[in-house]
């Protein structure tokens, strides 16, 4: 018997997308729309039957969102799948949770999957806890006399065994995501999908769910994990693989990958952001350009712990926004957000604003460990929402100084923020 | 510190969960494997794995049902109203003042004979047409045969119809119709109006995946047929060979044979049944097909 349970061989997965929606709308385009949409359906249509689809005037684009991808893993390994948005980690669980069909290649499996992209699939309002405990095991691929037979430890593990015939619509959200996990951690498959759409809920609960996967893996059970929490990625995965725009870049022990993760943020002290992959963006605006100034003034992507440091967004807004919101995150190396600026909350007005906009914002003394960092400008509107939001796009390099009274050479194990404090002698007391 | 000792002894218990429900050792266990690629072409139905998730079929019917008469304030009594209702206006307008022929039979009876067929087929047609644009989270999450779900809802008019199909027996006895041996064909019409609503049902559910649209033509459609189907008037207003050729909808066959299997009127329509019922198996074979073909796509476009 081999020791593989998954084994992936020349994956590759092709979507096709629409135009970009237009810029702006006016009521001739919707008009024309309404015209074009019949003939763009049948268009469309025809390509969905896998004939000639190609129409270049209706900016039918094909893209690969994943393109030749080839691995195994072992039995009772436990990987992690790590990689930005939008560089195929959903796409790739889909195809081996055979939610969506690859386009070439194949993926073997050797035993019975079980793939856990949401907690509570199928979940219905109106039905009692104990009809959706039924409900959600049989969608999940249980049997009945399985799900009788663990449906007390099922009901246990949720603790809402007082509500357990109450319909689901009057559960708190809490109480709705323990049972719906409950349901799932009783889902015993040799091979486990796991989405980190589970770390949602509360941090008791995410721990939990964390705690469940450990356990798993702790059996010698096969474990995919997908998620942007490097930090968790770390303790839970010994290997893990990093995808870059739908293909491998590398493959290997984890701390060695995630040093890879990110590496392809800009290193420069101008970074354009037009055509960043890596964004959430609502249509209504874009990110143009980014600069990174030190406390002279002058460009540079490298500055001194203790040193100001000036940032500029450039933005382009499509329709008016009263008082939008600029931001800038700052992550550590493992992407995790250790500093939020925003403009709205120090006090930036605009009034009615369109076209282009362009922020500046000065840090006057930049405390942050020495070290790299990762940046992630936006622009938002007045309840910050996300008009256009380009993440982790470049670097930060922070270097080691000497302080004011001396050496700030500072270790980031010893902790993430320095900030100045008054320090004095007190008079003791107890001599 | 209280929030840590809750979730250690959760865990604690997990594993003594598994423990207890942990699968036999692999050895004994035959290695189950399964190769994902690409499907080509037209793909087998795999009717098969269909039943080896039998289970979760009921428990979308059951679902189905449970919900239908939560949700609703009359609940069950909507079974029985919306055909019983129907019949109302139809004996008016149709019987009454139209004088529509009717067979020799009562014509409230005459009619609702036909209703309770009818409406079990356009509630699972038309319930079944969204049935995949409803179930999209379902589609998008989890792997499981996709026939399942507009199977699963057309199974579950069958408690609507059972429900009609009980005070169509109350009308019989009312009207003193005392039921012939034809009773013994009852089970097949009702099968042959299964067998039209699901082949419909395939059709138009895979097809509204692709085609938004579809969700407005099915009112306009559900219309059409009803007009173009025997229940406000008999067949028999047709000659031959017309009367025949009036099988290729497959709806004439279940509409007839139920009256001619309740009623007992006039003569067996036998060459319209094997038209329609031919007809019929061809909509459900073709229909799963297509499904079967098009399910591919589901989980990218619904």
């Amino acid at each position: 018997m081999s020791d593989v349970a998954i084994r992936v061989e020349g994956l590759s997965k092709q979507y096709r997308i629409g135009a970009r929606p237009a810029r702006y709308k006016m009521l001739r385009d919707t008009l024309a729309g309404m015209i074009a949409t019949p003939v763009r359906a049948l268009r469309s249509g025809a390509a969905f039957r896998g004939r000639n689809g190609r129409d270049p005037k209706d900016g039918d684009q094909k893209f690969w969102a994943l393109k030749d991808l080839s691995f195994e893993v072992r039995r009772g390994e436990v990987v992690g799948i790590i990689g930005r948005n939008g560089a195929g980690k959903s796409t790739l669980l889909k195809i081996l949770s055979r939610i969506t069909e690859p386009t070439t290649g194949y993926a073997d499996v050797y035993g019975r999957i079980g793939s856990l992209l949401e907690v509570g699939t199928g979940f219905h309002p109106e039905l009692t806890g104990r009809e959706n405990v039924y409900l959600n095991g049989a969608i999940l691929g249980m049997r009945r006399a399985e799900i009788d037979r663990k449906f007390d430890e099922i009901v246990t593990f949720s603790e809402v065994e007082t509500f357990i015939d109450t319909p689901v619509k009057h559960y708190s959200s809490g109480m709705y995501l323990r049972l719906a996990f409950a349901v799932a951690a009783y889902l015993d498959p040799e091979i486990l999908i796991v989405d980190e759409v589970l770390a949602v809920g509360d941090r008791e609960f995410q721990k939990k769910c964390l705690g469940k996967i450990d356990d798993v893996s702790g059996q010698g059970r096969t474990v995919l994990f997908v998620s942007h929490n490097m930090s968790v990625v770390k303790s839970l995965c010994r290997r893990s693989v990093l995808l870059e725009q739908g293909q491998i870049a590398c493959d290997g022990e984890t701390s060695q990958v995630i040093g890879h993760y990110l590496s392809d943020a800009i290193t420069a002290s101008r970074v354009s952001l037009e055509d960043w992959g890596d964004r959430v963006t609502s249509g209504e605006g874009r990110l143009k350009e980014f600069e990174i100034f030190d406390g002279t003034g002058s460009p540079t992507n490298r500055v001194s712990i203790g040193d100001a440091v000036g940032f500029a967004i450039h933005a382009e807004l499509f329709r008016p926004f009263f008082d939008p919101c600029f931001a800038l995150i700052i992550h550590n190396s493992l992407g995790e957000p250790i500093l939020n600026l925003r403009s709205l909350h120090d006090g930036l007005r605009f009034g009615m604003v369109q076209g282009r906009v362009s922020v500046r914002v000065w840090v006057k003394s930049i405390g942050l460990y020495p070290g790299r960092y990762f940046l992630s400008p936006c622009v938002m509107d007045r309840r910050e929402k996300d008009i256009d939001f380009t993440k982790l796009c470049c670097i930060l390099e922070i270097d080691p100084a000497p302080g004011p009274h001396g050496d700030l050479q500072l270790d980031p194990a010893w902790g993430k923020y320095w900030v100045p404090a008054v320090w004095c002698q007190s008079l003791s007391d107890s001599g | 510190m209280m929030g840590r000792q809750t979730i250690v002894s959760a865990v604690t218990r997990v594993e003594a969960g598994l423990r207890q429900v942990a699968p036999e050792p692999p050895e004994a266990m035959p290695m189950h494997v399964l190769r994902i690629q690409p499907s080509r072409g037209w793909v087998s139905l795999r009717l098969g794995e269909l039943w080896h998730y039998r289970e979760l079929l009921y428990f979308l019917i059951w679902r189905d049902v449970k919900v239908r008469y939560k949700q609703t304030a009359l609940g069950a009594a909507w079974a029985i109203i919306q055909p019983f209702f129907t019949m109302v206006v139809f004996s008016l307008f149709f019987g009454r003042l139209a004088k529509v022929p009717s067979d020799g039979i009562p014509y409230p009876i005459f009619s609702f004979a036909a209703l309770v067929p009818w409406t079990f087929f356009a509630d699972g047609l038309s319930q079944s047409s969204n049935s995949l644009v409803g179930s999209a989270n379902l589609i998008k999450k989890v792997y499981f045969p996709r026939l399942a779900i507009p199977i699963a809802t057309v199974l579950s008019g069958v408690v609507d119809f059972a429900l009609s199909f009980s005070v169509l027996l109350l009308m019989m006895f009312y009207y003193g119709i005392v039921p012939t041996l034809n009773i013994v064909w009852l089970p097949f019409f009702m099968l042959l109006a299964l067998v039209t609503a699901l082949g419909v049902g395939f059709w138009l559910s895979a097809f509204n995946v692709e085609y938004r649209d579809v969700r407005y033509v099915i009112p306009f459609i559900i219309q059409i047929w009803l007009f173009s189907t025997p229940v406000a008037y008999p067949s028999t207003l047709l000659s031959q060979p017309w009367r025949t050729l009036y099988g290729l909808n497959p709806m004439v066959g279940v509409v007839e044979g139920f009256r001619w299997s309740l009623l007992g009127n006039a003569a067996a329509p036998g060459l319209i049944i094997i038209v329609s019922s031919v007809v019929a198996a061809a909509l459900l074979v073709g229909g799963a097909y297509y499904f079967r073909r098009m399910e591919k796509y589901f989980a990218d476009v619904v």
